[in-house]
């Protein structure tokens, strides 16, 4: 075969190959966009037309009653109130632990650097299980208090080391000389040095820990039991996957009535639930794959 | 060395909560060989050996759980651990950047969705009074089907509806590692005539190799440990035949019927499983590979 011939066969090849990996790329798009966007379609829509299987473009009959019936169920509201509570306070700490761990950790004249990272990892392997941590938190005294939220989960072992990792690669060592020759405290460089040039891994510390907040429901079925404690997920579970009727249609004799209201209110607690997160996630796109790509470098 | 007691005063907080949180509630090992009571606490109960862990396995229950445990972690690693993989070789390769970027956004989200969320949604998706799903299929001419609440479809409802939720997220990793691959690697292939496809099997596969087994061993390490969230939720009396797995069953049994130590020796059964896996995993992978966890 001529050298021509070759290069048009690759040319044809590479062609195919674009217009089948776009094909699919849009086809992915689409699977994945399609489930969200028919509930925030639905969400809207006539609550007749969703039930009957009309809605699968764009919402019909525009309604905002569901999510007006969200926002004044107060167990939700209470729910949403407290899910913000966790998470802030959660993550504040979470972030306080984990970075300036992270940093000791990071720093090769601290000694007995190597013992403390098998303390750290080992925990990753092994734990005790549900039944052990569940008692010593009732031992702590803390079960059904605003801290069982916050404080068992303090720190992931998991983004230590991604921190570490972080400060090793990032922090130039010449600045710490520097710093030391100036007399700077390590808590002091810590703070006042260091933060500041991790805006990435903080930006991604934030989402990690946050999204676990929002999201976690395990810990809260566990240690909670006074439902003005309950967070969001919880109070979804019971609308969502339990499908129990809310409190304001506790007197509803229609039960027709009362079964398409119950469901209509999922889309909305759906977007309603989820929408904080995703929201968060742009602030923080542009740090992402640069935050994910610290936790590949090998530990 | 003067002057750095501050810096283990950065490092405190990290070791207090490690030790307390994670450390303390190791002694749920000793719990699985005793008749734990809380009231005479974990020195005053009596020791009964191998006990608990011979009923656990003389019960119809445990093939069944250990069954159902295997099955529903190796069918989610195998069929869920490409995805990733190839999505990120795919947007590598988008000739619109634009609309790559798109795609690659578009596919994070369903991660920052809980699990609660998620199984919601697949209740909605997949009713059988008014699901999308079954609208299709009765508007093909087929019977609705209850795939929520089957045995059947169980497992492919948990795994799928994972993929659908983890593959953009879990494809950042790999995109990252192909974005570092020196791109005079690429030019060289191309002066040779070397087409895309060729590229991809004999520059991307090869760089991203590292990462992928170093993923794999950590999945393989974590695949006992199936996640107790979504089949907790998903589970149902009609499909607990295949539902109940090991965490769900250590949950149930230990903390709503308060069978301590019964409870804490199944999941020692189960954590110890996991090690040897990941044990075994990382010894094969250093053999065949160069690449192991440490």
């Amino acid at each position: 075969m001529s050298k021509k011939a070759q290069n048009k066969k690759i040319k044809v090849g590479n062609m195919t190959f674009d217009v089948v990996n776009t094909t699919i790329l849009v086809i992915v798009l689409l699977i994945v966009l399609y489930p969200l966007y028919y509930v925030l379609i639905a969400s809207f829509s006539n609550p007749d037309l969703v039930l009957t299987g009309k809605i699968f473009l764009l919402p019909k009959g525009f309604q905002t009653e569901s999510y007006e019936r969200v926002f004044s169920n107060p167990e939700i509201m209470q729910g949403y109130l407290n899910s913000i509570l966790y998470t802030l306070v959660g993550t504040c700490i979470n972030l306080a632990v984990t970075l300036s761990g992270g940093y000791a950790l990071s720093r090769r004249d601290l000694r007995g650097r190597k013992g403390f990272m098998i303390f750290f990892t080992f925990t990753m392997f092994f734990g005790g299980g549900t039944v052990p941590t569940y008692m010593l938190v009732r031992k702590l005294h803390l079960l059904n208090t605003f801290w069982a939220m916050v404080i068992p989960n303090a720190m992931s072992v998991w983004n230590l080391i991604l921190c570490r990792n972080f400060f090793e690669g990032n922090i130039p060592s010449e600045l710490l000389e520097v710093a030391q020759i100036d007399g700077c405290r390590n808590g002091y460089f810590f703070y006042r040095i260091v933060l500041p040039l991790s805006k990435a891994l903080i930006a991604v510390m934030v989402l990690f820990y946050a999204v676990g907040h929002w999201n976690s429901y395990m810990q809260p079925l566990l240690y909670l039991s006074d439902r003005t404690k309950y967070p969001l997920q919880l109070v979804l579970k019971n609308i969502l996957i339990s499908s129990q009727p809310d409190a304001s249609l506790a007197g509803m004799n229609d039960r027709a009535e009362m079964y398409k209201q119950t469901e209509m209110l999922k889309y909305a607690l759906v977007v309603v639930s989820s929408a904080p997160m995703i929201v968060l996630y742009p602030f923080v796109q542009k740090y992402f794959v640069q935050g994910v790509m610290v936790g590949s470098v090998k530990g | 060395m003067k002057g750095h007691y501050d810096l283990y005063l950065l490092l405190l907080p990290a070791v207090l909560f490690t030790a307390i949180f994670a450390y303390i509630p190791m002694y749920g090992v000793l719990m699985a060989f005793q008749d734990y009571s809380p009231a005479r606490g974990i020195w005053g109960s009596a020791f009964v050996g191998l006990k608990h862990f011979e009923k656990f396995f003389s019960t119809y229950m445990a093939k069944q759980i250990i069954t159902n445990t295997v099955v529903l972690a190796a069918y989610s690693l195998v069929v869920s651990f490409p995805f990733p993989i190839i999505l990120a070789l795919m947007l590598n390769y988008c000739v619109n950047k634009r609309f790559g970027k798109m795609v690659q956004t578009v596919t994070y989200m369903p991660y920052f969705i809980s699990v609660m969320v998620l199984v919601g949604m697949m209740n909605i998706f997949f009713s059988t009074n008014y699901g999308v799903v079954n609208e299709v299929l009765k508007a093909l001419g087929r019977e609705p089907y209850s795939f929520m609440s089957s045995e059947a479809s169980f497992r492919h409802m948990y795994v799928w509806s994972g993929i659908w939720q983890g593959t953009g997220y879990s494809s950042v990793i790999y995109f990252a590692a192909l974005s570092g691959i020196d791109p005079t690697l690429y030019e060289a292939a191309e002066l040779d005539g070397a087409s895309k496809l060729q590229k991809i099997r004999y520059i991307d596969l090869p760089s991203i190799m590292p990462t992928v087994i170093i993923m794999l061993i950590m999945s393989a390490g974590s695949l006992m440990s199936v996640g107790f969230d979504k089949a907790y939720l998903m589970q149902n009396d009609r499909n607990s035949g295949v539902s109940e797995i090991l965490s769900t069953y250590v949950y149930k049994v230990g903390l709503i019927d308060t069978r301590y130590s019964f409870s804490a020796a199944i999941n020692l059964f189960n954590s110890g499983i996991n090690f040897v896996i990941l044990l075994a995993v990382n010894k094969i992978s250093a053999k065949v590979g160069e690449t192991s966890l440490w």
